[in-house]
């Protein structure tokens, strides 16, 4: 690999910066203890409490799934610190009450937090460890009767919404991760759009993990209402640390009739350093269910981030003529792993759906797609898409393709492509004898192959999801 | 055509090389003047293609002696895009694929950055379409190649087209041709010296590696070279080709 491929690919971490503010944790561990003192220390009602504790039980009979490809040295469970939040100093009212400390924060990774200054229209929750640190532009979205705030502040005051949907598309016990997250979460967002009401800006959370030894296991609920429409944004940084933090969260996707959820995340947590020292396990379940007839859901994620990465954002496809989309690039350089991709699960008649994967692998990391498309008999007439692109830089990493198909109404229409490329130094050579650096080059490449993705981006998202694999590639090529 | 009073581009004194610890090139001269067509033949592992690569500053490739300049500017300073952009061309024997990147985007990028680099201005998409379908009737090509990802499915025959489209939008002093005769069929072979004839000026210079004569029925030479063993052992004007072809190379080697 040449110079200016390496240091293209290996650009440091920008984010990882430890902000220095006194938090309060519970200790390390996990009991049933544990899970009452943080309910408590919530001031949960009873039922939730319940919910906890049944997904804590059924927990305990789980194991570790060890189907994905990825591997790392088992976890434990009890060296984790399941609550952290910023120490109150007085109860927030207003953003100039968020601790100046934390504000700095935020500033540094780009986060608005002044309304004033926020020119993008972007409402914004932010997430800081296990607590939600304020949500921007609340007051005038409830105006129109959209309800987006923490998730504690949802329990608090819209229970029985919560109550109605929580658990209702990912199960306590869905699987290991999402058990656990039952759990343990924290914090988290929550939307609700009403009947009817397109959401007249993106409403955007923005994750930060800062305590070291913490894991985040937060929950995003988003409720979209009869002919109403939402997208949804989503931001991940984490400090560098050495050892692995634990990243398990549950988003729950409710789409009822004629109603349109757009969900878009770029993850970039902390990925370890290039020997695969440190860096986030990202475990998250991630599933939408398209309740109503004629109801979308449409993921599109940019994974850069994690040192190990574990999602599949999905679609249940119950109402009648409901369409799914996956839009994923998901880009692994150094040691990282990702094992990632979708599931759509075809129940009503007529439902569709589109899955665009792209995975690039660069360094000596591993990136695997792995994807379900399940046509269920009374699917009459569903139809599926599928396309899967890996591109290799350099010649010691590895990509895989794990698609199934599975069918059991013979109306069904099931398409799936796939192909394979390789970005090497002839390529790069090829460019500068074109007169273009690498930079150019690699950037020209990556919005090549991602293109049919970013498309699908909101613009701003577009842009830093753009210069955020720019600088992820640095140097890896060449 | 041969003019001793026009401009030297290139000028190489003694170049030696390597790749992978192996000395390919063993003392190299050659001078190329504006207006000038070179023809480089030699056997396979005599180092001709290795020649093109060090001067374009491919990576793999390591300059362990001599000198090189371009325009007077020593040319082992520069990097392989800084060379690009100072006018030097090569079309490579073995054309990359880039999945994903259109034609027409890497034309226009390449194009932006060399009209950065001489002070001029830009062209935007719609000005550039208008500069690409005239240049694209230079190889014959149909306008849908231009949409294509570069190199993506092509045949050899088209991939060559293709460099010598890149060669015509970017306009370069010396053209560096690689090889481009090999695995053209005759019409292809008809098309490319076609469009490599047209781009030559008084201000330009192509310098064509070859093993066969039948590329210089079509691009005529003013100087034939003879490689061996990482030097060049003999030059002549076009008749030397005739002759190489009519009595092989050993022929040359037995007279050394």
């Amino acid at each position: 690999m040449s110079t200016a491929l390496h240091n293209l690919v290996n650009q440091p971490y920008k984010h990882g910066f430890v902000t220095d503010i006194e938090t309060e944790a519970v200790a390390k561990g996990l009991s049933e203890a544990v899970i009452r003192l943080i309910s408590e220390k919530k001031e949960e009602p009873e039922w939730l409490l319940e919910f906890r504790l049944e997904a804590y039980r059924h927990w305990l009979t789980m194991e570790d799934p060890g189907w994905a490809n990825v591997s790392h040295p088992p976890i434990d469970f009890q060296d984790i610190i399941y609550f952290a939040q910023p120490k109150p100093k007085k109860q927030l009212n207003s953003l100039d009450d968020v601790d100046p400390e934390l504000r700095r924060t935020f500033e540094k990774l780009g986060v608005p937090l002044h309304e004033q200054k926020l020119m993008t229209g972007v409402a914004v929750d932010v997430i800081f460890d296990s607590v939600s640190v304020t949500t921007t532009y609340k007051a005038k979205l409830a105006e129109i009767g959209i309800i987006f705030c923490s998730f504690s502040e949802a329990v608090r005051e819209h229970p029985e919404l919560v109550k109605q949907y929580l658990g209702s598309v990912v199960p306590t016990g869905d699987n290991f991760y999402a058990a656990l997250n039952s759990a343990v979460f924290t914090d988290g967002s929550f939307c609700y759009i009403p009947k009817g009401t397109k959401c007249p800006m993106d409403l955007s959370t923005y994750f930060r993990i800062n305590t070291e030894g913490s894991g985040q296991f937060e929950r995003t609920l988003i409720i979209a209402e009869e002919g109403s429409s939402v997208c949804y944004l989503e931001g991940c940084t984490a400090p560098q640390f050495d050892t692995n933090q634990l990243h398990a969260a549950v988003v729950e996707l409710v789409a009822l009739d004629n109603a349109d959820i757009k969900y878009s995340t770029v993850q970039n947590w902390y990925a370890g350093d290039e020997n695969g020292k440190g860096g986030i396990y990202n475990f998250v379940t991630k599933r939408g269910l398209c309740k109503g007839v004629n109801s979308k859901i449409s993921w599109t994620q940019v994974e850069t981030g994690s040192a190990i990465t574990w999602k599949y954002p999905s679609c249940v496809l119950l109402g009648d003529n409901s369409t799914g989309e996956f839009y994923s690039v998901a880009l692994t350089n150094h040691l990282q792993q990702a094992d990632t991709g979708t599931k759509m699960i075809h129940i009503g008649k007529n439902t569709r759906s589109k899955i665009i994967a792209k995975g690039i692998s660069a360094g000596r990391s591993n990136n695997s797609y792995r994807g379900l498309v399940k046509v269920g008999s009374r699917a009459t007439g569903a139809r599926n898409y599928s396309q899967c692109d890996s591109m290799l830089i350099g010649d010691r990493c590895v990509a895989n393709t794990f698609p199934t198909i599975d069918v059991q109404n013979t109306t069904a229409t099931i398409e799936h492509e796939a192909s394979t490329s390789k970005i090497g130094e002839d390529q790069m050579f090829f460019f500068a004898q074109r007169g273009i650096g690498s930079e150019e080059a690699i950037s020209m490449i990556i919005n090549g192959f991602c293109k049919d993705v970013f498309v699908h981006l909101p613009m701003e998202f577009a842009v830093e999801a753009t210069k955020l694999l720019g600088l992820k590639l640095e140097g890896s090529v060449g | 055509m041969i003019n001793k009073a026009s401009k030297v581009l290139l000028e190489v004194k003694n170049l030696k090389a390597e790749v992978g610890g192996v000395e390919i090139l063993k003392g190299v001269d050659l001078t190329v003047r504006a207006g000038e067509v070179h023809a480089i033949m030699g056997i396979n592992g005599s180092g001709k293609s290795t020649f093109s690569k060090v001067l374009a500053g491919h990576p793999d490739y390591t300059v362990t002696g001599g000198q090189a300049s371009f325009e007077g500017q020593d040319l082992f300073s520069l990097e392989p895009e800084q060379r690009a952009r100072a006018g030097i061309f090569l079309a490579f024997q073995y054309p990359v694929e880039i999945p994903g990147v259109s034609n027409s985007a890497l034309l226009r990028l390449a194009y932006n950055t060399l009209q950065t680099e001489r002070g001029l201005e830009e062209l935007d998409p719609l000005e550039f379409d208008d500069l690409i379908q005239e240049k694209i009737k230079v190889v014959e090509m149909d306008p849908s190649f231009l949409g294509r990802s570069v190199n993506e499915g092509f045949s050899g025959g088209e991939k060559k087209r293709n460099e010598i489209l890149q060669m015509a939008v970017l306009a370069p002093k010396l053209a560096i041709l690689d090889e481009t005769d090999s695995g053209l069929d005759i019409d292809a072979l008809r098309i490319v010296a076609k469009g490599v004839n047209s781009l030559l000026s008084s201000d330009n210079a192509v310098v064509m590696v070859t093993h066969y004569q039948r590329l210089l029925n079509y691009i005529v030479p003013d100087y034939v070279h003879v490689m061996d063993g990482g030097r060049i052992v003999r030059t002549g004007g076009k008749e030397l080709a005739l002759e190489l072809e009519a009595r092989g190379y050993d022929w040359l080697r037995a007279a050394a």
